[in-house]
């Protein structure tokens, strides 16, 4: 179970999806397990290097009460989750690729996205990727 | 104290960091140690004193201690490998 990789599909661009998605590749990294990270939609948006630092909004269901929560917890000094993800990159074993289907639809270049993208792929290199472990989207 | 005769090497202040990032600082810090060496963690992040110990026990490392005093947790981890 733990050495089998973690695939995270995103496709959310909220914040709070977003944060969700860095703590659980963390938590992986720190496993050793590998996760490979797929980019689609608006999350691909977020990863954009001018807008990375950005507030991304929240999920619907997080209403008012919602929003004040996730901002306490900010000023409280959560890391944001672009930092998350890069302190998990830096345990090793963390691959984020960016979907070409959803490069061509945002009309998005390599040079348009955080350094913390490896690379674009397809859907199917992603699944190669994959092999048997788990598939998440979020 | 469960091993009050192991000295500490290296301290991580982690209080006000939130899950997972005392045990992201740990992992960190257990890297730029030598074998021996021994890491005391401070955490007030609820997942860290469940999530640590499991940690170092998949690790290989040794579970010296942990501790909660003044609403943090100490926790002592000995770099086994």
């Amino acid at each position: 179970m733990v050495d089998e990789s973690l695939n995270l599909v995103l496709f959310s661009g909220t914040d709070d999806k977003l944060q969700a998605a860095a703590v659980l590749t963390a938590g992986a990294a720190a496993l050793g397990k590998p996760v490979n990270i797929f980019l689609q939609y608006w999350a691909l948006d977020a990863f954009r290097a001018d807008r990375i630092g950005q507030d991304h909004g929240l999920a619907p269901e997080a209403g008012v009460a919602g929003r004040a929560a996730v901002e306490a917890l900010a000023r409280a000094g959560q890391a944001p989750w672009a930092e998350t993800l890069r302190q998990a990159k830096d345990l090793g074993g963390v691959d984020i690729q960016a979907c070409s289907l959803s490069m061509d639809l945002l009309k998005l270049e390599s040079t348009d996205l955080d350094p913390l993208v490896d690379g674009v792929e397809g859907v199917t290199a992603f699944y190669l990727n994959a092999g048997g472990g788990q598939v998440v989207f979020i | 104290m469960t091993d009050a005769a192991v000295a500490i090497t290296r301290t991580v202040d982690a209080r006000g960091s939130f899950c997972p990032g005392p045990l992201m600082e740990l992992i960190r810090a257990i890297r730029e140690s030598q074998v021996g060496d021994v890491i005391a963690v401070y955490s007030s992040d609820k997942g860290s004193k469940t999530d640590i110990p499991k940690w170092v026990e998949k690790a290989g490392h040794r579970l010296v201690s942990l501790e909660t005093s003044d609403g943090y947790d100490v926790i002592v981890v000995e770099k086994l490998r």
